[in-house]
């Protein structure tokens, strides 16, 4: 198919509705309401399902029962509408429905602001809900590759009854790129063939879409089958990028979605200069690509492992806990709406690299 | 040559200034070219103003952030205020005199003025200034081959045939400028 | 002749054989079977499902012989919009008390009502939170003591019990609503005459449709199941006023 300039927030809706998932439910939030502009006239071209909620409270559970259809349903917010929905997150994690919700982050806590923000890692990664869950989290870099993961959201989604996040910033969302998308669409996806979708109790017995298990040991259960299913997610999901990764580098850049794109620019800019550095981006945030990381971050060159988000630093407890003390961690990052430049990381860089010079001589 | 170019357009909410940047996108798009067009978004938009950045390059795009710009088109005083000092040395600065009676005051980028207004409603529609704005751009930088803008225009804009012709004729007008700039400026 | 035997009473194929855990005395037994009995007579069961709420009847599904979902408390409207959405063919109706739906959930129902959504509410009201132990509900009787109130609802802090039924017929959207009671038999079989026609406009595609039916709590409100029907009648009835107050058919409200 031929390329398209698209804005990240439609390219995510088109995205969905190439999936075979035309069934939307959402609530308008800064700075991703294009996604909705968007679907609420094109959805009605393929004959989905557009629903403007009354809160991200109700999207939530919208979705819950939209997804309890056996259909392929989403939603897109942004920061503070994802932490109403985290109650809905919980209970789809809890029954094993398949949903994809994008969060398109802005700055945090509160309110916060509108502009681009890696502050919602842990709520993501973590599972932001009660109860002992995970979501599989995905990051793009760029327009295309929201796009592409969108796809591989359903899939992962309907492949491990799961909750799929695909997190991304306002950059992300508000920026330009030119964009394919597959030739062919898939057609809506049907509940036939899942044998936990509700489609009526004809000629078989009723079925529950339940989270709650009053029993502890039936709860139990439940938690330890959900357990059972994230080690296969780690074992078989785990998706990470390399860039210039080489037995020269000095450093180890670690960072994901618009951050890693800034780092590309560092470690080129740096390469002009003799300094070579490395990036490794994780692309799902979990599974967490930690093991694949610790094989190049003790390579022996490698004098520190550099953290850079646009938070105060969350993703790099996921690093430390796998680096387990064998190389030296840094950490740079802004925060609220302000995005590192190219220029701040190169300058975090030499003066890692100048101590280091110091301690070693 | 370089092989990334950036270039800002900023003004007020309702100049056109994202629709001209987005058209320079189509068309490095269209050239083969990877492309970022990124705006300002949110309460800033509202009244005041407004901006975007297109990076055009042969290879893969890093930052779309751009904090010092090769060059940028301000179309009113905000933006020269705001972008002036941003461009990176050596970068090219094009400034909307009509509505702006002063520069940035710096001798180490070059300074090119367009009275776009006037010469929109020479034309008959003020409208069209952002238009001679991006021939004036395209004339002294050659990012984009004119053929290719001009058919891209045609794309975008071909809902609205009345206003074709004018368009065409905003965008040779500023071409004619930013080419003799460009002259002037390689026999220096 | 021999004697032939005709059935002239049974179970409901849209129940279950299960026995159900709610107390003595406690009508949301009569409730379900009414419901069962509309879906039955309507020939929908094999494509209906409930959306069970949080309080004493989150085990309905236990008792149905249909599809349910489990919601989250007060989000079964929003649970049930999504599906029907997906499944307009489908028959969907949620199944609420008083907590969920006018305290909690207040915001889902008043919009799903307000869009028009097509599903059935059943809402049972007892002026009491039933399974947490008999707390003051929105709905519970000015001075009538719970574990939150034991002086008796002072309105001037809590407010007046809010009348759902009241409260979203002033939607000018379309639809059904109507308070019935299931104190004395009369009032049981105009229950079902209610119920049955809500599901029946839902199966015609006409409009939302919520029934309110005033129910009791013995446990709770601490009184022998003879007297809480009385309570139903005397105290509650005076100010729930049982009727019709929308109906697109009628063109009532």
């Amino acid at each position: 198919m031929a390329k398209k300039l698209m804005k990240g927030n439609e390219a995510i809706g088109e995205a969905a509705i190439a999936a075979g998932a035309p069934h939307y439910f959402a609530y308008p939030i800064t700075p991703q309401s294009e996604v909705a502009e968007y679907l609420c006239w094109r959805i009605p071209e393929v004959g989905g399902v557009f629903v403007q909620a009354e809160s991200e409270v109700a999207v939530g559970n919208m979705l819950f029962g939209a997804a309890a259809t056996g259909m392929r349903v989403f939603t897109t917010s942004s920061s503070p509408g994802i932490s109403l929905m985290q109650e809905a997150i919980s209970y789809m994690a809890g029954a094993q429905l398949p949903v994809v919700l994008v969060n398109i982050m802005r700055g945090g806590p509160g309110l916060g602001g509108i502009l681009p923000a890696q502050s919602d890692y842990n709520q993501a990664v973590k599972g932001g809900g009660h109860g002992d869950y995970k979501t599989i989290v995905l990051a793009p870099a760029s327009v295309q590759e929201a796009v592409d993961l969108m796809i591989l959201g359903f899939d992962l989604a309907d492949k491990y009854r799961n909750p799929v996040m695909l997190i991304g910033d306002g950059m992300i969302g508000q920026m330009m790129e030119s964009v394919e998308f597959p030739e062919k669409y898939r057609d809506p996806v049907s509940p036939e063939g899942k044998d936990w979708a509700l489609t009526g109790a004809k000629g078989r017995k009723a079925r529950i879409t339940k989270s709650l298990f009053l029993d502890p040991e039936k709860l139990e259960i439940n938690s330890i089958e959900l357990d059972r299913k994230y080690k296969r997610v780690e074992a078989e999901e785990i998706r990470f990028e390399k860039y210039k990764v080489s037995n020269k580098n000095k450093i180890l850049i670690v960072a994901y979605g618009s951050m890693a794109r800034i780092c590309q620019t560092v470690i080129d800019e740096l390469e002009e200069e003799g300094i070579s550095v490395g990036l490794f981006r994780p692309i799902t945030l979990y599974p967490f690509p930690g093991q694949a990381i610790h094989i190049e971050a003790v390579k022996a060159n490698i004098k520190t492992v550099l953290v850079v988000e646009m938070s105060m630093g969350q993703m790099i407890e996921d690093v430390d806990r796998y680096l387990k003390g064998k190389k030296p961690i840094e950490f740079y990052g802004r925060t609220g709406g302000i995005v590192p430049s190219p220029n701040e990381v190169k300058d975090k860089i030499r003066t890692i690299l100048k101590s280091k010079k110091a301690e070693s001589k | 040559m370089l092989k990334q170019k950036e270039v800002v357009m900023a003004g007020f909410g309702g100049q056109g200034v994202m629709t001209v940047g987005q058209l320079l996108a189509y068309t490095a798009m269209d050239e083969g070219k990877q492309v970022v067009w990124i705006p300002s978004y949110g309460p800033e938009m509202r009244g005041g103003t407004a901006n975007c950045t297109v990076v055009v390059s042969d290879v893969r795009i890093g930052s779309p952030i751009i904090n010092n710009p090769q060059s940028a088109c301000v179309f009113n005083r905000p933006s020269l205020d705001k972008f002036g000092p941003l461009i990176r040395a050596g970068g090219l600065l094009l400034i909307n005199s009509s509505l702006i009676d002063v520069t940035s005051g710096r001798d180490d980028i070059e300074e090119l003025l367009v009275p776009v207004n006037d010469i929109a409603i020479k034309l008959g529609n003020p409208k069209v200034a952002n238009m001679v704005m991006l021939g004036a751009y395209n004339g002294a930088t050659g990012i984009v081959s004119f053929d290719t803008l001009l058919k891209m225009l045609n794309v975008k804009m071909g809902h609205k045939k009345e206003l074709l012709d004018i368009n065409h004729r905003a965008i040779a007008e500023g071409r004619k400028i930013g080419e003799k700039f460009r002259t002037k400026a390689g026999t220096k | 002749m021999a004697e032939q035997a005709n059935v002239i009473f049974r179970r409901p194929q849209s129940l279950s054989e299960n026995v159900t855990h709610y107390c003595p005395g406690c009508t949301h037994g009569i409730i379900h079977r009414l419901v069962a009995e509309s879906l039955d007579e309507l020939g929908v069961r094999e494509r209906a499902v409930g959306v069970a709420p949080v309080g004493c009847s989150v085990l309905i599904y236990n008792y149905f012989n249909v599809d349910f979902l489990e919601a989250p408390h007060g989000r079964a409207p929003a649970l049930a919009t999504g599906f029907k959405r997906m499944r307009p063919d489908m028959i969907v109706f949620t199944y609420q008390g008083d907590g969920d739906l006018a305290s909690i959930g207040m915001g889902e129902i008043v919009h799903a009502a307000n869009r028009g959504e097509k599903f059935t509410t059943i809402f049972v009201n007892n002026a009491i939170y039933g399974m947490t132990g008999g707390q003051m509900a929105p709905t519970t009787m000015p001075g009538q003591k719970t574990t939150t109130s034991p002086f008796g609802r002072d309105t001037s802090l809590a407010g007046y019990p809010i009348r759902m039924s009241e409260l979203l017929s002033a939607l000018v959207t379309p639809a059904y609503i109507v308070r019935t009671a299931v104190h004395t038999p009369m009032h049981v079989i105009n229950a079902k005459k209610h119920i049955k026609k809500a599901f029946r406009l839902q199966k015609e595609n006409k409009c939302f449709s919520l029934v309110e039916v005033l129910s009791t709590c013995p446990t709770n409100w601490g009184m022998p199941p003879h007297e809480a029907t009385g309570w139903v009648a005397s105290t509650m009835q005076p100010y729930y006023p049982l009727g019709v107050f929308k109906d697109p058919e009628k063109g009532v409200g």
